[in-house]
């Protein structure tokens, strides 16, 4: 190997990436992923059809990228308490929340789902672009703790199965009573003959749905991938990429790691309040918060629709109604269900009343948008 | 699909049938295919000068947005006003769905381009389809 190839990290696979090619999925890097984007329109897929099977039927994802720490033992809970913003110690065994860890200065390292699988047992799901950075920073973090700090990354092919219909389609393929387990809550259970698999409740897609842990062999996650999709024909199943994945999230208002947050953004800019207890004596952060508190906040993330005709994208600028420069789009795409042009972007906070007229830079060209409310799509309560 | 033998083709996946004095621009099935859901397209005014390998607009997908080249040099005469409300139809019929007619400034420079064939490996040796 020359040393420039040993210089540039080879790109990563998934153990499902053979499957992805032979349904012709468009693969991309992402993070130095090698992932699917979207599948193509010859199998009636496509972003758009992607999304709105996740919106009305149930679309499957391979989110094997994303990484897995395990905190276990007799202060795991103080260890985790110490690290995230949100209070674990309110997790019963079997439920899990969204969460983040912070830099000292209130700014993120990631935001995490924090899951409690044990009584001192706990799973943290990371971004796939921050898997290294995250386990060092927990496992440096931790260690005055007496608990086990191991990065279960590699063991785990992760299957998101979302959609209004995405707990029909499971409940098939599963003994486990899933009408038990409510959103953000997990049980074990036998899926497809794969014993005391990790069935979560949970998703980045602003609908219902549920991410599976199965062991993260090809031969296992070929034959799940087909089993899921061939038993959710009759809800409409099909398999979604990354595009999907990322307008589903939009939609839902839900933070993508290096566009609404970073290292550079703090908890109140991103609006994460109600996933930050204050009331927590101690966590990393939280010190920083409390002084950016009281000083006030200089930018607020808030959503905006275009008005005149144009898509605000990722780092397009914000103007204000006379063409001054006051902000960024975080994140700015179509809106496949809303049939909407929307956007995510940071703006100071007088400029962030709901109802507003402000501008987005488009080649040039500063483009009406009003800010509306968030999230954009909310999705409807169960009768 | 294949690509018709009645027009020209460039690197950056346009096509362009010429008529005469004037030429009609798309862009091809293997570009709609890249792109994914096409949802905008942005064309020039009419009267707009284009230089040959210069931008003239725009077509976006859910994605992503990607320039348009001017295949060669000339004056807009008409763009595809059903564009505006139904860009999906690039998707479908990509060398049915024309974006603008031009008013050639030299026909020579349809010489430059790329036949039907010399496209079609163009496109398999960059890895496409």
């Amino acid at each position: 190997m020359s040393a420039v190839e040993a210089a540039t990290p080879a790109i990563r696979k998934t153990a499902l990436n053979a499957v992805h090619r032979q349904m012709g999925a468009k693969m991309v890097d992402f993070n130095g992923w090698e992932m699917p984007v979207e599948y193509p329109a010859s199998i009636g897929c496509g972003v758009i059809n992607e999304h709105m099977a996740v919106r009305t039927g149930v679309g499957i994802f391979d989110v094997s990228h994303m990484g897995d720490i395990r905190l276990a033992g007799p202060q795991a809970l103080a260890a985790v308490q110490h690290i995230s913003m949100n209070d674990a110690s309110r997790l019963a065994v079997g439920q899990a929340q969204y969460s983040a860890m912070l830099y000292p200065q209130g700014t993120f390292v990631d935001d995490v789902i924090v899951h409690r699988l044990g009584e001192d047992e706990y799973l943290l799901v990371i971004n796939a672009g921050t898997r290294e950075k995250d386990f060092n920073w927990v496992r440096d973090n931790t260690r005055q703790f007496d608990c086990a700090v191991e990065n279960v990354s590699d063991e785990f092919t992760q299957i998101a199965i979302q959609g209004p219909r995405a707990v029909d389609l499971l409940q098939k393929m599963t003994e486990a009573d899933l009408s038990a387990v409510k959103f953000y809550w997990l049980t074990h259970g036998t899926v497809c003959g794969l014993e005391n698999t990790l069935i979560a409740r949970t998703g980045y897609t602003a609908e219902d749905g549920f991410e599976i842990y199965i062991p993260s062999d090809e031969a296992t996650g070929a034959r799940l991938w087909d089993e899921i999709l061939a038993e959710g024909k009759e809800f409409g199943a099909i398999p979604c990429g990354l595009g999907a994945r990322n307008t589903l999230r939009l939609e839902g208002k839900l933070p993508l790691y290096g566009h609404e947050i970073s290292d550079t953004i703090n908890v109140w800019e991103a609006g994460l309040d109600r996933f930050c207890k204050m009331e927590k004596p101690e966590f990393i952060g939280r010190a920083a918060l409390e002084k950016a508190k009281s000083e006030g906040l200089r930018r607020i993330l808030i959503g905006l629709e275009m008005v005149e005709r144009g898509i605000a994208r990722d780092g397009y600028k914000v103007l204000d109604e006379s063409g001054r420069e006051i902000g960024y789009v975080t994140s700015g795409s179509p809106a496949p269900f809303l049939k909407k042009n929307i956007a995510l972007a940071y703006v100071p906070p007088e400029f962030g009343e709901v109802g507003g007229t402000l501008k987005v830079e488009i080649r040039g060209q500063g483009v009406a948008a009003k800010v509306v409310p968030t999230p954009f799509y909310k999705r409807p309560k169960k009768a | 699909m294949s690509y018709p033998a009645d027009r020209k083709y460039t690197k950056q996946h346009e096509w362009i049938q010429a008529n005469g004095n004037t030429a009609t621009v798309g862009i091809t099935d293997h570009a709609q295919e890249e792109l994914g859901d096409i949802v905008f397209v942005d064309l020039p005014k009419i009267g707009a000068e284009l230089t040959a390998g210069k931008t003239f607009g725009s077509v976006e997908s859910v994605k992503a947005v990607s320039d348009l080249f001017a295949p060669v040099s000339g004056t807009v005469a008409e763009t595809n006003q059903e564009l505006a409300t139904a860009p999906e139809k690039v998707n479908k019929d990509p060398h049915g769905s024309w974006m603008m007619k031009i008013t050639l400034k030299d026909a020579g420079e349809l010489n430059g381009l790329l036949s039907a064939e010399d496209y079609e490996k163009f496109v398999t040796e960059e890895g496409g389809h």
